[in-house]
């Protein structure tokens, strides 16, 4: 495997050694015999590449966006988010049962599958390693604030902390809480303060857009 | 389709079955055997603990969305006495408390 991909500009870089790992070459071996036997086919398996790395969190900024700009969206979106979702040409066809929870003033909601990982693939992409592990799995059902505070969230008393493990069909998106002093945004830069965590509910929104992406 | 119909209704107290048996059970070791309201019913789905082996999961059950007081599922939750726990579970898995 050496570096036949590059372009010309690029050779004088000395690539790393990419080592394989066991499951990676295991994987591989498995996707050139099933090709080889005619169970599948590249095109196949490309599109479904492709369909995967469609979806990413900026899915779900954008849902989140458009529901902070204008309430009519967002009752839409409360209602029936597979509908909404169908709105914006996001396709979450796969989800067989979508809900999105409400932050507000008064409550927070955090959102785990305790049993293995599910998550709103179509609205958010592939989950975090974080979210896969033990140590999340654990504590956000024993110890929501405990976790929110690991990512920087501290909540008063006064707010609820509503989890959500979803044990079954259903998958949870969190419809974070709008900043406060951001009434002229437009949608793209409200999106900009949307992150991946704020959806899963770890942490608020960012409250300002980053340095560097104005 | 006609609205789905369930044994519980909103607002009944359902208490989760204190039970193990083998196989893939969506239904959390930390909630067994606690009890509280049954917030609302999701639908009628295809039952996991069949499909995990390959069969058809038919008839589908009724799933619920159960909410628990943190302070009522752990000994130890010390922080705020609102905070809740919701559970999405099958109704076979429930009775009525």
């Amino acid at each position: 495997m050496g570096n036949d991909h590059l372009g010309k500009g690029e050779q004088e870089h000395e690539h790393p050694k990419h080592e394989l790992s066991q499951h990676a070459k295991r994987i591989y071996a498995i996707r050139e015999l099933l090709l080889e036997k005619g169970v599948l086919k590249e095109e196949e398996i490309q599109r479904q590449i492709d369909y995967m790395e469609a979806r990413s969190p900026a899915n779900g900024a954008r849902l989140v966006a458009r529901a902070w700009a204008d309430p009519r969206f967002k009752a839409r979106l409360l209602a029936d988010p597979r509908a909404a979702c169908a709105e914006m040409g996001i396709d979450a066809t796969s989800i067989n049962e979508f809900v999105v929870l409400e932050n507000t003033e008064k409550v927070r909601h955090l959102v785990v599958c305790t049993l293995c990982s599910c998550y709103p693939r179509p609205i958010l992409g592939r989950p975090p390693d974080w979210y896969k592990s033990f140590n999340y799995r654990k504590r956000a059902v024993v110890d929501p604030r405990g976790v929110m505070r690991e990512f920087g969230m501290e909540l008063p008393d006064s707010v609820e902390v509503r989890v959500h493990d979803s044990t079954a069909d259903i998958r949870y998106l969190v419809l974070p809480l709008r900043p406060a002093g951001t009434d002229g945004m437009s949608e793209e830069e409200l999106a900009r303060l949307v992150t991946r965590d704020s959806m899963i509910g770890v942490v608020d929104p960012l409250q300002e857009i980053p340095e560097g992406n104005r | 389709m006609n609205a789905a119909v369930g044994k519980f209704r909103p607002g009944d107290r359902v208490r989760v079955r204190m039970e193990d048996r083998p196989g893939h059970i969506r239904t959390p070791f930390y909630i067994r055997g606690k009890t509280d309201g049954v917030k609302k019913m999701h639908g009628q789905f295809l039952n996991p603990e069949s499909l995990a082996y390959g069969r058809d999961g038919l008839p589908k059950r009724p799933l619920y969305l159960i909410g628990f007081y943190q302070v009522e599922v752990w000994e130890n939750y010390k922080v705020s006495k609102s905070d809740k726990l919701y559970v999405d579970i099958y109704e076979h898995w429930l009775e009525l408390a």
